[in-house]
């Protein structure tokens, strides 16, 4: 297929110099930005020049700086969005879909709930895209069991940087499909993917809550108890300090049956809405969110939760979703914008754990709530961010003083245990650290050498981290 | 790149023997800066900062840049963007500073102050912000002066010339919007330095090392005008208002 077809013109519809963000709103940068509205537009979306290279972007959710590409191409993928949600044998515990890279999780479900399925894998937010889903190979709280979204992935077609389409999947061309699976797009520009998505009971969930005076607490209650529960996670207070430092509140809970959904929503068990409630306001000044104004909130928030709860029915937005509830919440933190912090370590590092999560809460470092979660074994990616062990994501105002020293010191205890940073939040790791993160960095390079050995997929995390 | 925290890997600074710049590089160093040109009108004369950015792991050197000839600076910015890749940051730190009241009756050696701090930052800057369109990101630090934001009969030449490169830094950062790149103006107040030496300190007068942390700072702030000390802006902004009768008075002591 030729690589530089004449332009049509709808791809430049919009400005060719525009300025982006990634969702922690920090570090900028301008490039040119194309919006194709098809799948032959897309393809033929790459550039003629590539003196500083094309990444694709989806719906912009990564924190840092991740889909952005300081005076290249960008090409926005949401504007190509269809979906097929395969025939199926009613037997079988799964159904294949496939989707363009720009179809977001909050279309999937739209679609997908009504017909009793499910996403295989959804973070805090639906505003990502399948493309997105398979460059940051994202998780959610069913990873103890099910693994990552890549683990569910048959078969995806990648635009290489020459132009060439390639199918690729865990049976063909492995060590390319793998190198895409959290490769964070420098693989190539993802099209389209099939995945597997569960079949659910009804759209609500048997939710059970516990609240948890301190880390060790929760640490214990997740360790006896998660792998009765298809999906966990623990929302915990780092700014408690003392005999109340780690306290958190877990939730736990699976899809329910149809009779369990029916008193709360009827006789359709996959009626599903998801709407966002509130705006956040266009401009926020610095300085709202403080020390006083956090703990506040998070004091609230912890004795407002149940000590225990039972089997409460709980719909998949606020389960999943909560935040999604107020568009644009990332403006909160005003002009300095924030930054997401995550990390895993193994089980058996349970002492740092305590260690980063002590520091954390001395340091005053103004945090909402974190998310705490245990993960089940990763996959054959060698970016892939998942691994066995605790994982802790908090986010923090980045105009926070001391904040990049506190941030490096708790990078080393993480290293220092075999531990790693997620790079689909990561906005400020220092580049030396990578090789000891991610062990197999020199196998995801040699495929990398292989399919664009120009650098022709390049992105501002690239640059900043040497990629 | 720079970072969520204002950390930048690479930085050129022109005027490459200010001390105030070089305790801004220490600190970038210090953080994720693995880069650094100083632009120096001699190259002899920044031996032993380059030496200490290099015995620390820096990747350093210097670039002949003489504030004065204009028509040099466009390929002084191309030959450090040849050296180092992208340029993350531009310091524009160079400037003469007259104290001494025989500039008054010099006006040739007043106009050369105007040509070097105004003229000089307006060439340099321009010719900096075509690379960094270009590149899609990148900070220009414009270091002016608090004196720039009221001028003193006793520094009028200094402070107009300031006057001018602040007025035009913002004006600049405000044209750059939507590129990737941006101007950040810095507001020193007095500072003791080789520059200032022998000069009456003003009051709240500061150091480099100070006024370094106060811009590092105010980078990882996002902040547009960065005041050093912090204390500046409340003060400036009421002195810009006062009446002239008293502005003479204050000023004069």
């Amino acid at each position: 297929m030729p690589s530089t077809p004449p332009e049509p013109a709808a791809s430049r519809a919009v400005p060719s110099s525009v300025e982006l963000f990634g969702w922690g709103r920090t570090a900028p940068s301008g490039a040119d930005v194309r919006r194709p509205t098809s799948p032959i537009e897309l393809q033929r979306a790459l550039p003629t020049s590539f003196e500083r290279g094309l990444i694709a972007r989806g719906l912009g959710r990564s924190y840092g700086d991740a889909a952005q590409n300081a005076g290249g191409t960008v090409i926005e993928t949401t504007d190509v969005a269809a979906f097929t949600i395969h025939e199926s044998d009613p037997n079988s515990d799964t159904v294949l879909v496939t989707a363009d890279a720009g179809v977001s999780i909050d279309r999937l479900l739209h679609a997908l709930v009504p017909q009793g399925l499910f996403v295989p894998v959804t973070p805090g937010t639906r505003y990502v895209t399948v493309g997105g889903a398979i460059a940051a190979d994202i998780h959610g709280k069913n990873h103890h069991l099910k693994g990552s979204w890549c683990n569910h992935v048959v078969s995806l077609h990648l635009q290489l940087a020459d132009g060439s389409v390639v199918e690729i999947g865990p049976d063909h061309d492995p060590q390319l499909f793998w190198a895409t699976a959290g490769g964070m797009g420098l693989t190539g520009v993802i099209l389209d993917a099939t995945f597997r998505c569960p079949r659910i009971g009804s759209s609500q969930l048997v939710v059970d809550t516990d609240r948890a005076a301190n880390l060790d607490a929760v640490c214990e209650l997740m360790r006896t108890g998660d792998h009765l529960y298809d999906y966990s996670v623990a929302w915990i207070d780092l700014m408690a300090t003392g005999a109340k430092m780690g306290r958190s509140v877990l939730t736990r809970g699976r899809f329910g049956s149809a009779e369990e959904a029916a008193p709360k929503i009827g006789a359709d068990p996959y009626k599903y809405s998801a709407s966002e409630l509130v705006s956040a306001p266009p401009f926020m000044p610095a300085g709202l969110l403080n020390k006083l104004s956090i703990r506040a909130f998070n004091e609230l928030w912890f004795r407002k939760a149940p000590v225990e709860r039972r089997d409460e029915i709980q719909s998949i937005p606020t389960f999943f979703h909560p935040l999604d509830m107020v568009r644009g919440w990332n403006r909160i933190y005003g002009p300095a914008g924030f930054l997401q912090w995550q990390f895993v370590i193994p089980f058996d590092a349970t002492s740092t754990l305590s260690t980063i999560v002590e520091q954390i809460s001395k340091s005053g470092c103004t945090s909402f709530l974190a998310v705490l979660k245990s993960f089940g074994e990763g996959n054959a990616a060698p970016l892939s961010f998942p691994a066995g062990g605790w994982t802790l994501a908090l986010d923090i105002p980045a105009g926070v003083p001391g904040l990049g020293p506190l941030l490096d010191r708790l990078d080393d205890l993480v290293v220092g245990v075999g531990g790693r940073i997620y790079l689909a939040k990561d906005s400020r790791v220092r580049p030396e650290l990578l090789p000891q993160m991610y062990p197999r960095l020199d196998e995801w390079k040699a495929v990398r050498e292989r399919v664009d050995p120009n650098r022709r997929i390049m992105s501002d995390l690239a640059r900043r981290l040497g990629l | 790149m720079r970072d969520a925290l204002g950390s930048v890997q690479s930085v050129l600074v022109l005027g490459g023997n200010s001390e105030i710049a070089l305790a801004i590089v220490d600190r970038l160093v210090a953080s994720r800066c693995k880069k650094v040109v100083l632009g120096v009108r001699s190259p002899a004369s920044a031996t032993t900062t380059l030496n200490r950015l290099r015995s620390a792991g820096v990747d350093a050197d210097t670039i002949v840049f003489d504030a004065l000839d204009p028509a040099s600076h466009t390929e002084v910015i191309d030959a450090a963007a040849e050296r180092m890749g992208d340029i993350d940051m531009v310091i524009l730190a160079f400037g003469i500073l007259d104290g001494h009241a025989e500039i008054d009756t010099d006006p040739v050696f007043a106009a050369q102050v105007i040509q070097t701090n105004f003229g000089g930052a307006v060439s340099a800057g321009l010719a900096s912000a075509v690379q960094l369109r270009k590149q899609g990101h990148g900070t220009i630090l414009s270091i002016t002066s608090v004196a720039g934001v009221r001028s003193r009969a006793e520094n009028m030449i200094y402070a107009s010339s300031k006057a001018g490169m602040d007025s035009f830094s913002q004006a600049l950062g405000d044209a750059l919007i939507g590129t990737g790149a941006r101007c950040v103006v810095v507001r020193p107040g007095f500072v003791h330095t080789h520059m200032t030496e022998g000069m009456k300190p003003a009051p709240f007068a500061t150091t480099p090392d100070k006024i370094a942390d106060t811009v590092i700072n105010g980078l990882q702030k996002n902040k547009e005008i960065i005041w050093a000390p912090s204390i500046m802006m409340p003060m400036f902004l009421t002195l810009r208002h006062l009446p002239r009768f008293l502005w003479r008075k204050v000023s004069a002591t």
